[in-house]
């Protein structure tokens, strides 16, 4: 501090004056260093540390997918070959439509049925408002290792209350992991049960923006509830529809945990990996099995690119659609 | 006779049922853990299955305790030390950068803030692989250092004190403090801090939450013999899963606690999302 104070320039609109006591000068030197540059200070944790643990992982992967990258012995650069490999991997095709198929079951029913809760909340004459709005976002308190393990429960196929429940309906106990459709119709459920609360209170949040005075008005031009909720809600909940979309499909594509544990913690995803995900192949190849990790890098990137894809993709869908 | 708004914004018993059936299936997960975590091992093998709790708790969970394998005081105790600090550092860490993105003046805030934003939207998942290569090289393989670290810090966390903090922190009030001769720090401290209370509150009920509840990142960098919770009843499930009432008990004790703080803070915790949710 003390050099710093002999070296900077005397501020023009404080000059330092000869009658002023040296603790002063001093407190006010510190003080113009305090207004410029302290602010860098306060924002620097978060640049660091997502830097080094964040950022800097992110590039390194890009990096680790252009080699032969074993995580205990060489790395020999290899240019794209991993990248043009993904194309015939018939594991890495599966894993695709797996979370495709997983995606597709849990996006559509919950958003569908988000979009009717949060309609049913948006009420204003409704009763217990609080208390409806706390149950529904309660599955999403739980861990996602517990929602797996309690509905890997409820599907167990010998004493699971799912078959339980089907054998009333005259359905043979189904063997919900042994198959694919009904594998992933597991996987969904846990997936649905956990969001869909969220969802309804984000898309609440975003319908209670909307100007009362836009239905009081159709109201009164005769236009049903029904109608109004096509040609007022929906259009004007467009932007927070968009995020939720968004938001799911980040999530799907990185689906992970419960595949995970509803094989028991096989990372192949089943016997036949009939629902391993994508995220699940990233792990096998990336860290299961350390000599290829420079593959997994590969497979990590691949879903970045699918992301961003599927996100923009299902921007424009719904950006169109609602118009 | 009703108003045209009345008529409009009314409630019809079928709305009721509807909610009440998505509060019962909210619920019900919740209500079967209970149930199978206090029954004894045979009645869980019962058809039809049982609904009712028993009485068999503390026996199901002395044998979770006694499970040396399960290492679950373990976790548990990891959960808390790693959820704390995570939790008392993104506040912290949020706080200071969201005050000076809010009401502090310096070159280059605006670009800093929008990649702040930006990399809300990177999956970080993205980056797992090298990252658990670094953590071999750092040699914080199996260390509470590994689960800790990288997430001191959140994205999330400072753009939401940001709002925050542009809504509920006049200009004068800090002006005024900086008359009296304060220090930004001591501003932050003394004026700032406080009057971020409510939104430091929630943001740290949801860090809680979401380090005590995260999986995958603990899973691939930590050991069985030193895991934090999740780790430990994933383990627990794939070695126990024909001992159900041991590990739902365990599963049980694992998410109570949660359940506890969020009936207590639930109302903030929905005020905040929803609220976070209008202005993104």
């Amino acid at each position: 501090m003390s050099l710093s104070a002999t070296t900077a320039p005397p501020s023009p609109a404080a000059p330092p004056s000869p009658d002023l006591p040296p603790r002063q000068r001093r407190g006010r030197l510190f003080n113009r260093l305090d207004v410029k540059y302290s602010p860098y200070l306060y924002i620097a944790p978060f640049f660091l540390i997502f830097g080094v643990f964040g950022l800097y992982p992110m590039v390194r992967t890009a990096w680790m997918s252009l080699h032969d990258w074993d995580m205990i012995g060489d790395h020999s650069f290899i240019g794209f070959d991993n990248y043009t490999r993904l194309f015939s991997d018939e594991y890495f095709w599966n894993a695709l439509v797996n979370t495709f198929g997983i995606f597709a079951l849990s996006t559509i029913p919950q958003l569908l049925l988000a979009l009717f809760l949060a309609n049913l909340l948006n009420r204003t004459f409704l009763r217990a408002k609080t208390f409806f709005r706390m149950v529904i976002f309660m599955p999403n308190v739980v861990s996602v290792a517990a929602v797996a393990i309690v509905f890997g429960m409820l599907f167990q196929r010998e004493f699971g209350l799912f078959n339980w429940l089907l054998s009333f309906v005259g359905v043979d106990p189904v063997d919900w992991d042994g198959q694919r459709w009904s594998s992933w119709f597991a996987i969904s459920t846990m997936v649905n049960w956990r969001w869909t609360g969220y969802n309804t209170l984000i898309l609440l949040a975003g319908m209670q923006a909307i100007p009362k005075d836009l239905y009081e008005a159709a109201a009164i031009d005769g236009a049903s509830q029904w109608r109004q909720f096509w040609q007022i809600t929906l259009p004007m909940l467009k932007p927070t529809f968009i995020f939720v979309v968004i938001l799911s499909t980040i999530g799907g594509m990185q689906l992970f945990t419960e595949p995970l544990l509803f094989a028991n913690g096989n990372i192949l995803g089943g016997n036949q990996r009939q629902f391993q995900t994508l995220a699940m192949y990233m792990y096998e190849m990336g860290i299961q099995n350390l000599n290829t990790a420079g593959y997994g890098a590969a497979v990590a990137w691949a879903i970045f690119m699918i992301i961003v894809v599927v996100s923009l993709f299902n921007f424009l869908l719904v950006r169109r659609s609602a118009k | 006779m009703i108003s045209a708004s009345q008529r409009l914004w009314r409630t019809s018993p079928l709305t009721y049922v509807a909610l009440v059936l998505a509060a019962l299936l909210s619920i019900y997960p919740f209500y079967y853990m209970i149930v199978i975590g206090t029954r004894s091992l045979d009645s869980i093998n019962d058809v039809p299955p049982p609904l009712t709790p028993g009485g068999a708790f503390g026996d199901n969970f002395g044998r979770v305790l006694d499970n040396d394998a399960a290492n679950f005081l373990t976790g548990m105790m990891n959960s808390i030390i790693v959820s704390s600090v995570v939790t008392l550092s993104v506040v912290l860490t949020g706080s200071l950068a969201g005050f000076a993105f809010a009401k502090l003046r310096f070159k280059g805030s605006n670009v800093l803030l929008l990649a702040i934003i930006v990399t809300m939207m990177i999956p970080t998942q993205m980056g797992l692989i090298s990252l658990w290569g670094m953590m071999q090289d750092l040699g914080w393989y199996d260390t509470l250092y590994a689960v800790t670290v990288p997430f001191l810090v959140t994205a999330f966390g400072v753009f939401m004190m940001r709002q925050y903090a542009s809504q509920a922190i006049s200009d004068e009030l800090i002006e005024a403090g900086r008359v009296d001769g304060a220090s930004t720090f001591r501003i932050y401290w003394s004026i700032v801090l406080p009057a971020l209370r409510p939104a430091a509150g929630v943001l740290g009920l949801l860090t809680f939450m979401e380090t005590w509840n995260s999986f995958i990142w603990p899973y691939a960098i930590l050991t069985p013999e030193n895991p934090t919770l999740q780790v430990s009843l994933s383990f627990l499930s794939y070695a126990y899963y024909t001992d159900y009432s041991q590990v739902f008990a365990a599963t049980a004790i694992g998410t109570i606690p949660l359940v506890l703080v969020f009936l207590v803070f639930g109302r903030q915790i929905i005020g905040g999302i929803m609220e976070g949710a209008v202005k993104s």
